[in-house]
């Protein structure tokens, strides 16, 4: 799970300078964002974007603490007496392999980005956007199919904590979608306008998507987690 | 195509300045109020904090009244608060929302928002040599979250007061119609929510029927912290990435000044802990709202009638999540006052601070033992005895990384030649009151101890003394130190001094009797006194500690008054008006709207490099190279693991 992006953020952020006894003067991590490395303060244009992929790491600690807060109210509850366990509908198995598929698009896409093949990496984001959007119908679908058996948010402890953490977990993935377009935006705008990117842009586009997928696979492993504690966790 | 060049350079040019060289804005709007200057929502914050922290200080006067002269009739409060207090006499409900909105007010919107947002955000990037935070827009969004809580937690008084909830739009609208669904048709005739900062349910997750208090009050109350959480969360996530990317050249960690070090520790305590507040938030809501039973157990009997609409749930369940965020939460309050300390201490002894990396870890070791000591809130919940003992022991263990940094303070006051200017008054009050709050912690974390001393004023005590008042003697001492650099004219020195006696002294005289009630068996959170005949005996200390405690909340008022005074009619200060050593003072006073005027700072040694032998001055500032240290950095990197990793050099004396 974004595995690449963590080896990015080590190798721009300054999380791998200490700063622990050197002498002179040297940038820290990066110098902030004057230029890259070692730049000279007299007003490069350099963009290192480390803040993206910086911001996203710290962001995910942040969704993380929640869900673990929720987790361990889930066990605590499960713990009492008069906890019952409700099948869950099949239909969050097609949820899952839509959200696991979606993470392999979403890496294709910015591999493509890499290599500076845009037109795939465009198509590659779109199919994941689909992807992603589908997992959201299908979670809501699994949601009526509850419905229909009258299966309500307070009828018991599971179905309150399945509700809860689906409907949870559903909000920030749309806030992953929200990412996921505005990157399409930003790249078909970039097609539109045939722009010829400098270096310091495109690193600032290759930060974002990054920062974006980090934040997608996220939502990804979570999903898979809530999903393996709902099934097993009884 | 001979215009190929310039075009993608105005591209690029596009693509920066879209992201962060925003210039000075013009328009009073973006200058003043949705403003992304950090330095601009940094004294945002401060104002939010200074409006709080006196509406929540004359809730605690009037709390005081109320305890030692529990008959008597204040005409302008009956006026103000026709339900709260009929005839001018408190009800007891009345009493306890005031508890509440005191201690929600006080902890959340100014322990938190003043130390962290206020002068976090004026000086941490500054501090590090950066021209912003690493997400102005998002900072900004913070500030005014932070805002729509407030005033989503003040607007808890009035529609708790009023017999039904009534808006000026349509009643029968849609909206009206879900506002009323959602504040459950109206307050329950008192004022305010009275279940106490904490809000612990079973009563606070029932509703109305819970009886007075327990009505919309407590729902604005939870949404109110909701909505502080998020607010909460983005500045973390803003201060975090903030000082990983954006330090200057040579801004290496250990060359840091603390006051960083303890605003970073801080943010990523709040990171940390706000999430599950806010999960517990959530829960609490449901509970109310959605008929779930999460903390709600089976079989109670409220007002007389069986509920037999939820079952199952664990009060402690919320007691567990509310502590997970409410330890840190102490630290999140009081280590940047230990920054704030540590770097005015160093900067008026004219001495290095002692052991500057022992107290980067000692920090650090309070923040991560901090989240594993929650328990020591819940031993009379009816835990396990081997986890009180495990939680007991860890507490203790707190006071490991505390001692250290006090005798670090301690140490760098040794055999100084001290400057007792306003703030060096207030951070040596910092230590003190730290001290004396401290040491009852580790009373108070023993379980054999805390059984008869919990939720009584001995308790009280012991967290105004260490998280309040020390956090707010930080705050000052902080105020009067960058009062010259934000608003460019000095605080008055005569009134600061005036300000800091009876409010020093003050503050143990209310504080301390309180242990000692404590110990006579005095129950926190009552109304009244009167009825209980082992308590008479208290009755010259409640009135000592009620006239100590107006006495200080008027002194308050010079410190109002020096501040506001001195914005204009200050005298002038100079660029460094304190010979301090940080980045701050090396830029012009009050900063340009990128904070260096379009040079970023080089950073060649420490923060504390006071009474350096053979300089100039007693002092080097951060920004000044040192002859040889300079050829060393020009010939390359050869010489790194020599020279001045900067801070301390405990050698210099």
């Amino acid at each position: 799970m974004g595995m690449t992006a963590t080896t990015e953020t080590r190798a721009h952020s300054a999380v791998k300078d200490k700063g622990l006894g050197f002498g002179g003067p040297r940038p820290n991590g990066n110098g902030g964002r004057r230029g890259p490395n070692g730049g000279d303060d007299s007003g490069g244009t350099g963009y290192e974007g480390a803040q993206f992929r910086i911001g996203a790491w710290v962001l995910v600690a942040a969704v993380l603490m929640f869900f673990v807060a929720f987790t361990s109210a889930y066990m605590f509850r499960a713990s009492m007496s008069d906890f019952v366990v409700l099948k869950l509908p099949r239909l969050l198995w097609l949820s899952t392999t839509l959200i696991l598929v979606s993470s392999v698009t979403f890496e294709v896409a910015r591999r493509a980005q890499r290599r500076g093949d845009d037109a795939i990496y465009r198509l590659w984001l779109a199919v994941s956007l689909a992807l992603g959007c589908g997992f959201l119908v299908s979670q809501l679908l699994a949601w009526r199919q509850l419905v229909a058996q009258g299966v309500y948010f307070p009828t018991n402890p599971f179905s309150s904590f399945f509700y809860l953490l689906t409907g949870l977990h559903g909000i920030h993935l749309l806030g992953g979608i929200l990412g996921l377009v505005y990157l399409l935006w930003r790249a078909l705008r970039d097609a539109r306008e045939l722009r010829e990117l400098r270096e310091s842009a495109t690193k600032k586009r290759r930060a974002l998507t990054d920062a974006v997928g980090l934040y997608w696979h996220f939502m990804d492993g979570l999903w898979v987690y809530l999903f393996a504690l709902l099934l097993f966790w009884r | 195509m001979s215009e190929a060049v310039p075009v993608p350079e105005a591209h690029a040019d596009v693509e920066h300045h879209a992201a962060h060289h925003h210039g000075p804005p013009t328009s009073f709007i973006r200058k003043y109020i949705f403003s992304i200057d950090h330095k601009v929502i940094g004294i945002q914050y401060l104002l939010l904090a200074l409006f709080s922290v006196f509406v929540g200080l004359i809730m605690s006067v009037l709390m005081r009244m109320n305890l030692t002269w529990p008959d008597h009739k204040w005409p302008l409060l009956g006026s103000l608060f026709k339900v709260g207090a009929p005839g001018g006499q408190m009800s007891p409900e009345f009493y306890l929302s005031l508890v509440t909105m005191h201690g929600t007010i006080m902890v959340f919107f100014v322990l938190t928002t003043a130390p962290q947002g206020g002068f976090g955000n004026y000086f941490l990037p500054i501090q590090i040599g950066a021209e912003d935070m690493a997400f102005p827009v998002l900072n900004m969004l913070s500030f005014w979250i932070t805002f729509v809580g407030l005033v989503v937690l003040v607007s808890a008084i009035f529609v708790e007061g009023s017999a039904a909830f009534s808006v000026s739009i349509n009643p029968n609208s849609a909206i009206a119609k879900w506002v009323a669904k959602y504040l459950e048709g109206g307050g329950s005739g008192t004022v305010g929510p009275i279940g106490g900062w904490t809000g612990y349910p079973t009563l606070s997750a029932l509703g109305k029927i819970a009886g007075p208090g327990q009505g919309a009050g407590v729902t604005l109350w939870i949404t109110s912290i909701a909505i502080f959480c998020v607010a909460s969360l983005l500045g973390a996530l803003n201060f975090i990435t903030t000082l990983l990317n954006m330090r200057t050249r040579g801004m290496a960690l250990m060359r840091m000044p603390l006051t960083c070090w303890s605003w970073f520790t801080t943010a990523i305590l709040a990171l940390l802990s706000f999430p599950v507040l806010l999960a517990g938030g959530i829960l609490l809501l449901l509970d109310r709202h959605a008929g779930t039973s999460f903390f709600i157990p089976g079989g109670l009997v409220v007002s007389d009638k069986l509920l037999t609409s939820h079952a199952g749930g664990s009060p402690i369940l919320w007691q567990h999540l509310f502590w997970f965020f409410g330890h840190p939460e102490v630290y999140i309050a009081i280590l940047p006052g230990m920054g704030a300390t540590s770097h005015i201490l160093s900067t008026f002894a004219r001495k290095p601070i002692f052991g500057y990396r022992a107290m980067v870890f000692a920090m650090f070791a309070i923040g991560l033992l901090g989240f594993f000591v929650w328990g020591h809130h819940m031993f009379i919940s009816g835990m396990s005895p081997y986890s009180g003992m495990a939680f007991s022991v860890l507490t203790l263990s707190i006071g490991v990384p505390s001692a250290i940094k006090t005798f670090n303070w301690l140490g760098t006051l040794w055999g100084a030649r001290i400057r007792f200017t306003v703030p060096m008054l207030f951070a040596i009050g910092f230590v003190s009151l730290f001290v004396a709050g401290g040491i009852t912690g580790l009373v108070l974390g023993q379980t054999s101890l805390d059984l008869s001393m919990h939720d009584t004023y001995f308790v009280l005590g012991h967290f105004h003394l260490v998280m309040g008042v020390a956090a707010i003697f930080g705050m000052f001492a902080g105020m009067y130190f960058w009062f010259p650099k934000m608003f460019g004219r000095m605080m008055n020195q005569t009134l600061g001094y005036i300000h800091f006696w009876p409010t020093f002294i003050g503050v143990y005289a209310i504080f301390i009797p309180m242990h000692v009630m404590g110990l006579v068996g005095m129950p926190r959170r009552y109304a009244s006194f009167a009825e209980y005949q082992f308590l008479t005996k208290t009755h010259p200390l409640v009135m000592l500690v009620t006239i100590a405690a107006i006495i200080t909340a008027f002194t308050q008022l010079i410190f109002l008054f020096n501040f506001f005074w001195s914005i204009f009619k200050g005298p002038k200060a100079s660029d460094n008006p304190w010979e301090a050593t940080t980045l701050e003072w090396t830029t012009t006073t009050p900063p340009p709207h990128d904070n260096f005027g379009g040079k970023l700072p080089t950073v060649y040694r420490g923060a504390y490099e006071f009474a350096v032998p053979d300089a100039p001055d007693d002092y080097v500032m951060q920004t000044t190279p040192d002859a040889t240290e300079a050829n060393v950095a020009a010939d390359g990197d050869g010489h790194t693991g020599q020279g001045s990793t900067g801070n301390g050099h405990d050698g210099h004396h």
